[in-house]
C-alpha cells in the first residue's frame, strides 16, 4: 500500500493505533484467503481492494470531497443506496467486523450488547476507520435496540440521521416507510445541496439493480455442484459490494462471473468431490469477520450461500424500474426494501420460507444458523426457524459467537460433529 | 487386528483398544503436553491389549486434544465417538449427557448409535467440571470431597450462571457465615441446573446415559433425574465412552 499517512492525518485519525490495525489485517487475510487452492483469477481484483482497503478507496472518497461531494455512511441493508447516489453523494457501508474495536466501543456501551454495535462505535471513537472519518453524515436505522441507542451516543461524534424502520409489514407500514424515504431524500438534498431529480433517481435505481443482478449472478454460480468459487471468496465480494465504487464493482464482478461460468463448463472446482454444502443463515458478517466461513471450509465442507445481510438479503428482489415519477419511484423503493425479511419484523414467516427455498436452490446438505452474541432478534428467531427446518427435513446447527477467537476450538468441534452427523 | 481410540480431554486422557472381541481401557491425567500424553497412552494401551504395532489398523483421535495426536490416522469429534461408545456400553441408550472438564453436551442418538441432534454449552464453564474445580478451590477442598460435604446439608442458592460470578457469590456466602456443607450442596445444584438447561433443549428419550468425569458424582446424577424427570444411569466405564467409540469407529472402517 502506498503512503497515505498524510491523508489519514487530515481525516483526524489516531495514526499510532491505526498502525496496529494495519499490521493485523494482512496477516489475517493472508492466512484465511491467500492459502486457498485453485482460486479464480478474478479474485485478484478483490485482493487488491482489500490490500488498498484503507488506501486507494479512501483517496477516491477524498477526491470526491475535494470537489465538494459528500460521503455518507450506512450500516444496514434497509437504507436505500439509490437516494445517496441520486444526491451525488458516495455511500459506504461501514464494516465493524473486528475485535480490534470492541474495547473502545465498551468505553461508552455496556459489554453485553452485540459486537457489531460495539465495534462500529469503537471504530468511530478510536479514530481508526478512515471510512468513518470520511463520512459527512451517517444514516442509522431502528432495526434493534442496541443500534437505536448507540446512534444517540454516536451523534456526539458524527452527524447521525436515523430512519425509523417499521417492524411489521402491514399496508400502513409500507406507507410509513415510503414517508421515511421521502424524509431521507430531503435530508440528503440539504446535506449535498443537490436536488434529487426524477431522472437522477431513476438512473440510481437502474445502477443499484445492476449491482444486485451481478451479485445474484455470482450466487447463481454457487449453485453448481462443482463449485467454481469458495464461500469465503463470495462472502468477501459481498462485503466489498458495500463500499466499492458501484460501476467498477459491477464490471469486475461480472468479469469474475464470466470466469466462474467458464469454470463450471470445464468442471474446474474448488471443492473436493462429496464435500458437504452448507447454507449460512443469520446475522451479518462485516469485514473482516470471516470466522465461521473459515472454520467450515477448513473442516472439509463448503459454504454455498448466505441468507444474511452480507448475502441474499442485500441483493434479492429488484426495485421496479417501470415508475418514473417521484411518487412512483419512492413507492417502488419502499416496496422492494420492505421485502427484506429481517428478524426485526414480527411476524417474520417470510424468513423461514426464504431459508428453506435457498437451501433447496443451492442444494445445501445443512444449514448453519449463525447469530452474533446478544443479537436478541436473530437469537430468539432461531426457535421458529429450527422448527420449520426440522419439518422440512433440513439439518441445522446453531452457533452463537462474537468476533474474538477464543471459541474457535469449540465451534470447530461443533461444525465437525455436525458434518459427521449429516455425512 | 486392533483399533485404538484416544480421547484427549481437558483433564483426563482416555485410551481404548478393540480387537473385535475385547475392549481394553486406560486413563491418565492429560497434563500440559498433549502430544506426549497421547504417545504414552498409545504405547501403554497397545501393551495392555497384548497386541503388536503391526496389528494396529487404525488410531482414531478424539476430544478437544484430537488435533494434538499427530500419529492418529483419523480424527473424529467426541460427539460422534460418544454416541458410538455409549451404544456399545448400553445398546438401549438414546440420550447421552456428557459432562467433562471443560464442556458439557447432550446428544440424541438413534438405535444404531447415529447422532440425531446434539447441543453443547456456550463458551462458559458453568455447566462443566471446571466449575466444580473452581468452586472446590474456593472452599479449599478436593473436587471429590464436594459430594460428601453436600450430602450433609440442604443447599444454599447459588444463582450466578457464570463460573466467575458464582465464585464471588460463594465467597460472599462464606463471609455471611454459610457452612461449607450448604455451599457444597448449592454448588452441585447449580451445576445440575446448568446441565438441565442444556438438556432441556433436546428431546430426552430413554435410556439416558450420563458420561464424562462429572458422571462419577452420584448426587449430580440424582439431582438431574429429578430436574429432567427421567431415569439416568451411568456405569464405571462411562468416562471411556469417547475412547471406546473412537476405537469402534476405527474398527468399523477397516472391517
Amino acid at each position: 500500500m502506498a503512503d497515505y499517512r498524510e491523508l489519514w492525518q487530515k481525516l483526524g485519525m489516531d495514526l499510532e493505533k491505526h498502525d496496529v490495525l494495519c499490521e493485523v489485517l494482512p496477516q489475517l487475510y493472508g492466512g484465511i484467503y491467500l492459502n486457498q487452492e485453485n482460486r479464480p483469477e478474478g479474485m485478484n481484483y478483490y485482493n487488491f481492494v482489500v490490500a488498498e482497503v484503507h488506501g486507494l478507496r479512501i483517496k477516491e472518497l477524498d477526491d470526491h470531497k475535494q470537489q465538494g461531494g459528500k460521503v455518507v455512511g450506512t450500516f444496514c441493508v434497509f437504507v436505500p443506496d439509490e437516494l445517496i447516489l441520486a444526491a451525488g453523494a458516495i455511500g459506504v457501508g461501514l464494516c465493524a467486523g473486528s475485535q480490534f474495536w470492541i474495547e473502545d466501543g465498551e468505553k461508552v456501551l455496556p459489554r453485553n450488547i452485540c459486537p457489531l454495535v460495539k465495534a462500529f462505535t469503537g471504530a468511530k471513537l478510536s479514530g481508526t476507520c478512515p471510512y468513518f472519518q470520511s463520512c459527512d453524515m451517517i444514516i442509522g436505522e431502528t432495526t434493534c435496540d442496541a443500534k437505536k441507542k448507540a446512534w444517540e451516543i454516536l451523534d456526539d461524534y458524527v452527524d447521525t440521521y436515523v430512519m425509523d424502520l417499521p417492524q411489521m409489514k402491514r399496508e400502513k407500514d409500507y406507507k410509513k416507510w415510503a414517508e421515511e424515504i421521502y424524509d431521507l431524500k430531503d435530508k440528503l438534498e440539504k446535506l449535498t445541496g443537490n436536488v434529487i431529480t426524477e431522472e437522477k433517481l431513476h438512473d440510481a435505481i437502474k445502477l443499484c439493480n445492476r449491482k444486485r443482478m451481478a451479485l445474484q449472478r455470482l450466487y447463481n454460480a454457487r449453485k453448481a455442484l462443482d463449485l467454481p468459487i469458495s464461500g469465503k471468496d463470495a462472502l468477501l465480494i459481498s462485503q466489498i459490494a458495500f463500499y466499492d465504487n458501484p460501476e467498477r464493482f459491477i464490471e469486475m464482478t461480472n468479469a469474475l462471473c464470466d470466469e466462474l461460468e467458464d469454470r463450471i463448463k470445464k468442471g474446474i472446482a474448488v471443492n473436493k468431490k462429496g464435500s458437504k454444502r452448507i447454507l449460512i443463515s443469520g446475522t451479518p458478517m462485516a469485514v473482516p469477520n470471516w470466522k465461521i466461513h473459515h472454520i467450515i471450509e477448513t473442516s472439509g465442507a463448503m459454504v454455498v450461500a448466505e441468507e444474511t445481510c452480507t448475502g441474499t438479503r442485500y441483493f434479492e428482489n429488484l426495485v421496479d424500474e417501470t415508475p418514473t415519477t417521484m411518487d412512483g419511484m419512492v413507492k417502488a423503493l419502499a416496496d422492494r426494501y420492505l421485502k427484506i425479511n429481517c428478524a426485526c419484523f414480527t411476524p417474520n414467516k417470510g424468513r423461514e420460507e426464504d431459508i428453506i427455498r435457498l437451501a433447496k436452490e443451492y442444494k445445501a446438505d445443512g444449514v448453519i444458523y449463525n447469530s452474533l452474541q446478544f443479537c436478541h432478534t436473530y437469537n430468539i428467531e432461531y426457535a421458529n426457524v429450527e422448527k420449520a427446518l426440522k419439518e422440512a427435513g433440513i439439518p441445522v446447527l446453531f452457533i452463537e459467537s462474537d468476533y474474538s477467537n477464543d471459541d474457535v476450538g469449540q465451534i470447530q468441534t461443533r461444525v465437525e460433529a455436525f458434518l459427521e452427523m449429516i455425512g | 487386528m486392533i483399533s485404538i481410540g484416544i480421547d484427549i480431554g481437558s483433564v483426563c486422557a482416555k485410551a481404548a483398544a478393540y480387537d473385535g472381541e475385547k475392549m481394553h481401557l486406560l486413563m491418565q491425567p492429560t497434563g500440559w503436553n498433549l502430544k506426549k500424553t497421547g504417545e504414552e497412552l498409545y504405547k501403554k494401551i497397545l501393551d495392555i491389549s497384548g497386541g503388536k504395532e503391526k496389528d494396529v489398523v487404525e488410531i482414531v483421535g478424539t476430544g478437544y486434544g484430537r488435533v494434538s495426536i499427530p500419529f492418529a490416522s483419523k480424527k473424529i469429534t467426541e460427539i460422534t465417538c460418544h454416541a458410538k461408545g455409549a451404544m456399545y456400553l448400553n445398546p438401549k441408550t438414546r440420550t447421552i449427557i456428557d459432562v467433562g472438564g471443560q464442556d458439557s453436551k447432550v446428544i440424541s442418538i438413534d438405535d444404531k448409535g447415529n447422532v440425531l441432534e446434539f447441543i453443547m454449552n456456550d463458551k462458559c464453564a458453568a455447566g462443566t467440571g471446571r466449575f466444580l474445580q473452581v468452586m472446590a478451590h474456593v472452599l479449599e477442598v478436593e473436587v471429590d470431597e464436594l459430594e460428601h460435604l453436600a450430602a450433609q446439608s440442604a443447599p444454599r442458592d447459588i444463582n450466578s450462571m457464570c463460573a466467575v460470578f458464582a465464585e464471588s457469590e460463594v465467597i460472599s456466602l462464606l463471609a455471611a457465615g454459610a457452612t461449607k456443607e450448604s455451599i457444597a450442596s448449592g454448588i452441585l445444584h447449580s451445576i445440575s441446573n446448568k446441565i438441565a438447561h442444556i438438556a432441556n433443549r433436546v428431546k430426552i428419550r430413554d435410556s439416558v446415559f450420563f458420561t464424562g468425569g462429572v458422571s462419577k458424582n452420584e448426587q449430580i446424577r440424582s439431582i438431574l433425574e429429578k430436574k429432567l424427570k427421567c431415569t439416568i444411569y451411568t456405569q464405571e466405564e462411562a468416562q471411556y465412552a469417547g475412547a471406546i467409540g473412537a476405537a469402534l469407529l476405527g474398527y468399523d472402517m477397516k472391517s
